[in-house]
């Protein structure tokens, strides 16, 4: 596809006049907040907010070297491959499945798609409240088979909860994408697999998940940056952090420290360095997967 | 209906000079058809007499007016597209309507136009049809609808028939035709179907690599073609084109196979040392003669009507036309001598004609 | 399906049953609880079959909210949630669409830098950058407004390249005929691009409606006053802490409701939402 029209209109205002709106509320609320956000991570304040001292990249260097820091990087990173992971595996297993029967797709396929339409947060309430150490229908039958569940004070079994929540939700989307590609694969090249001799199992591996690889690495960036932004809702809901940071992800340390601590320097230095993580994958996302979708 | 007129029209991108130098006069009423292989310019020159490019050089005037700085919307001319542009969201009446709406004529006549012309290309029964429901002969028919009720000084067509198949290309030529005689617009049809070109045009402008190489009615290029691209490029099948050399006596050009070609009396005066001779298939006869191609029969290609027989004359394939029920056989020696007076001398290095 | 193996195919089939099980399994859950009493709920296990009090915990939050943590009707916040999502939907369509025309119709200076600020959008969410956003919103005095909600999510980046996309695959023919014929680009973009958009504008509709609807860091940030608390952000609020005193009954009720609008609009607008998705994702 063309990247430049051959056709163009000449106006000397005209085109000012259509980018003003977006340009405006761009401007207004994306580029001065966020260097807002990088001029405050220069900044200390002190408890009152009275003495502002600039201090450069000293904030940065207390953020690398503050072990609470550190350890929410470590959650961050471990959260969001679990369920990116999960994510992946679980909604490929459904696609196939749905993209082997005939009858009835369309009805499993509207099944499965509408926790698209369920906000982070109300995901997070599901869940909690089937895990509600107390009332929960889950919770209930654990206890009854002997495991003892308290994810208010046991920080792994917190993890594993906010890390279904998260999977739940996002398992639809990454099926529905998944879906598309599976039936975007010309079935010539499944028919010769199998006149070849190849069966179900190795047609899968060798001639399906290869030409899938475009669409799993794309998910695959699409699934971590939801696990590290979208997801705040879901930690917000069940454990805001909790028990003691165990599921305390940098997104919502942000939030916690500017709002709840008012660090606003800490807040605006964490706040940059998520900039830069997300810049990167971006960048990750566009150079090798806009390459590789091109066959 | 107006005389357009291109003097000396150039046209480059950045360093690129991909039209050079064109001079046409157009007379009003005329039909002229601009043919020549993919990339010669045509549908750039077409396009700046439309004033959807710049003109780089020269002058373009339509009815006395020099138009180069003027919007295609005040040219007064329509144009129908290769592949028709038809507003896929509007109705057929709403597409043929749009310009007219715009220019603001009142219901009433934008009605009677858009009927009138509806009429002319049977398009009375799809008026409310959407471009999508329609066939591709249909589409086009609603392009030229467009074109026609604006009443412009001159139709511009862009290659309007290569979308089509064969059959329906043959029948919307000859709804062309048609449509030139009761309308008498001035008309710029630009093609690379020879075919269409001798078909359809008053006149015909050959175009190569940017530049004309002839102007002339149909009949006259196919019979004095002025350069070896012309004599190659009009008549199907091509004419046979035989490299030779001006023998030492300078009375025969002599090329492979042992043909020996006598030159007029006028040429020899002229004539260099590499003369190219060019026959076409359908003026070569059985005979004999010192100036007779003769050859093995390759392969014959029965079309009914004519055969077409192939053979290699001294390095250059050649072809010759015969009857239809006449078919040798692959291996056969045949020999073809051409007719008086349609055998075509180019100079090899320049291609141009000779006399 | 290349050979028969009927075996394989009941084991897909039964796959994907339990997928669809564990999906709705949550959602059950909570349908039951929200048709129960409150005392129900606290009595462990809490039955799996409908209660007989869905009138009245429906009515009840939708007027007057929980009696426990926040008290705001929910009424009210599905209708803070309806204007957010609706005009966060129509906002980033109209000026994204009109940014794309600009982008790729025009030719004009700094054409270049306009489009790389935009594409810098995307690469930031909010969430990112919330506490000055936060400061900017208050210092233009928008905090619990509907302004405040909505205008700083409406710059998308995403809506804009859709467009984009879709305006470079129009025929150029089309952009010359409407010029022969006499359009200008106002016209052109009125008559001609617009009308061929229509489907890309409902598909980028229910993604944008649903992503508006379920904004919860943000709304949660500007919002202090309960009557501008929209739906996502009042469950969370009446989650009153241990899990005991929680009322959860009516949670569920709430989270119920806050759900059906999205849900419905992915549902009933199937195919456009698919769409959406697949397009804004290139």
């Amino acid at each position: 596809m063309a990247t430049e029209k051959r056709v163009v209109f000449k106006s000397a205002w005209l085109p000012y006049a259509l980018l003003a709106p977006q340009i405006a509320i761009t401007v207004i609320f994306f580029f001065w907040p966020a260097a807002q956000a990088v001029y405050y991570s220069f900044l200390l304040q002190d408890a009152f907010g009275l003495n502002t001292q600039f201090v450069w990249l000293r904030n940065f260097t207390a953020l690398l070297s503050d072990s609470y820091y550190l350890a929410s990087f470590r959650t961050t990173a471990f959260f969001s491959a679990i369920v990116a992971a999960a994510g992946i595996v679980v909604s490929l297993a459904l696609a196939v499945m749905a993209d082997r029967v005939v009858r009835g797709a369309l009805v499993y396929k509207t099944l499965l798609i509408w926790p698209y339409a369920v906000a982070p947060a109300i995901a997070g309430v599901f869940w909690a409240f089937l895990f509600a150490p107390s009332v929960g229908i889950v919770s209930y039958a654990l206890r009854r088979a002997g495991y003892d569940w308290n994810w208010v004070l046991n920080g792994d079994q917190a993890m594993f909860l906010v890390v279904t929540a998260a999977v739940w939700k996002q398992v639809s989307y990454n099926f529905l994408f998944f879906l598309a590609g599976l039936q975007s694969i010309p079935k010539s090249l499944i028919e010769a697999a199998a006149i070849d001799g190849a069966g179900p199992a190795r047609r899968f591996w060798t001639i399906v998940f290869p030409l899938l690889s475009p669409t799993t690495f794309f998910l695959l960036v699409v699934n971590i940056v939801y696990a590290f932004f979208d997801t705040f809702g879901v930690i917000d809901a069940i454990t805001q952090g909790g028990p003691a940071q165990s599921t305390q992800i940098l997104v919502y340390k942000v939030y916690y420290d500017g709002v709840k601590a008012a660090d606003l320097g800490g807040s605006s230095a964490q706040s940059v360095i998520l900039m830069f993580i997300v810049i990167s994958l971006t960048v990750v996302q566009f150079r090798f997967v806009e390459r590789k979708v091109q066959y | 209906m107006a005389k357009i007129r291109l003097k000396g029209v150039k046209k480059s991108y950045a360093k690129l000079q991909v039209v050079h130098g064109v001079d046409v006069d157009i007379a009003d009423g005329e039909f002229i058809v601009i043919v020549g292989p993919s990339g010669c310019g045509k549908s750039t020159l077409l396009r700046m007499i439309a004033g959807l490019e710049t003109v780089t050089a020269g002058e373009i005037e339509i009815a006395g007016r020099r138009v180069n700085e003027v919007e295609p919307k005040d040219r007064n001319i329509a144009m129908v597209f290769q592949n028709y542009a038809l507003y896929p969201h509007m109705s057929v009446f709403d597409n043929m309507a749009y310009g007219l709406r715009i220019r603001g004529l009142a219901r009433g006549e934008i009605e009677e136009r858009v009927q009138r012309a509806a009429r002319i290309l049977e398009l009375g029964e799809f008026l409310k049809r959407k471009p999508r429901q329609l066939s591709g002969g249909q589409r086009q028919r609603v392009a030229m609808g467009r074109a026609i009720v604006r009443e412009p000084a001159a139709f511009l067509f862009d290659e309007p028939l290569s979308n089509l198949d064969a059959k329906l290309r043959v029948q919307m030529r000859l709804e062309l035709q048609k449509l030139h005689r009761e309308l008498r617009t001035t008309s710029i049809f630009v093609t690379h179907d020879q075919v269409e070109a001798m078909t359809l045009a008053d006149r015909m402008v050959v175009m190569n690599a940017g530049a004309v190489e002839q102007t002339g009615a149909p009949l006259q290029v196919y019979d004095r073609p002025a350069s070896l691209f012309v004599a190659g490029f009009i008549g199907s099948p091509s004419m046979n084109l035989l490299p030779g050399r001006l023998s030492a006596s300078r009375e025969t050009v002599d090329a492979g196979g042992g043909v020996r070609v006598p030159l007029p009396v006028e040429l020899r005066a002229v004539a260099r040392e590499d003369v190219t001779v060019g026959i076409r298939p359908e003026h070569l006869a059985a005979g004999d003669g010192p100036a007779a191609l003769r050859f093995t029969v390759e392969t014959v290609e029965a079309l009914g009507a004519d055969s077409l027989v192939h053979g290699m004359v001294g390095g250059a394939s050649v072809v010759a036309r015969v009857e239809g029920h006449v078919t040798p056989r692959p291996g056969e020696a045949l020999s073809f001598a051409p007719l008086p007076g349609k055998i075509h001398f180019f100079d090899s290095e320049t291609g141009r004609r000779l006399g | 399906m290349v050979e028969n193996r009927p075996l394989l195919t009941i084991f897909s089939h039964a796959m994907l049953i339990a997928g669809v099980a564990v999906i709705a399994f949550p959602l059950y859950v909570t349908f039951i609880a929200s048709t129960l009493t409150y005392e129900q709920i606290l009595q462990v296990p809490m039955p799996l079959t409908p209660g007989d009090q869905f009138w009245s915990n429906y009515g009840q939050v939708l007027a007057s909210g929980s009696t426990r943590g926040s008290a705001a009707p929910v009424g009210r916040m599905m209708l803070n949630s309806l204007f957010m999502a609706l005009a966060i939907a129509v906002g980033k369509i109209a000026i994204s669409i009109i940014s794309a025309f600009a982008i790729v119709y025009f030719r004009f200076p700094a054409r270049n830098f306009f489009f790389w600020m935009i594409f810098v959008t995307l690469m930031l969410p909010v969430e990112v950058r919330i506490i000055p956003t936060f400061k900017v919103v208050s210092d233009l005095g928008m905090l619990d407004s509907y302004a405040g909600l909505t205008l700083p999510l409406i710059a998308s980046a995403t809506a804009t390249f859709l467009f984009r996309q879709f305006f470079l695959t129009i025929p150029d023919e089309l952009a010359e005929a409407a010029r022969i014929d006499g359009a200008g680009p106002l016209r052109f973009f009125r008559d001609v691009a617009l009308p061929l958009s229509k489907t890309n504008m409902a598909a980028l509709f229910v993604i944008l409606f649903i992503y508006g609807w379920n904004q919860y860091l943000w709304p949660l940030l500007i919002t202090t006053q309960e009557s501008m608390y929209t739906a996502v952000i009042g469950i969370k609020r009446m989650i009153a802490g241990g899990d005991a005193a929680t009322e959860w009954n009516l949670v569920m009720a709430t989270a119920m409701l806050a759900l059906l609008p999205p849900a419905a609009v992915v549902v009933l607008m199937q195919k456009w939402f698919v769409k959406g998705l697949v397009e804004t994702e290139k």
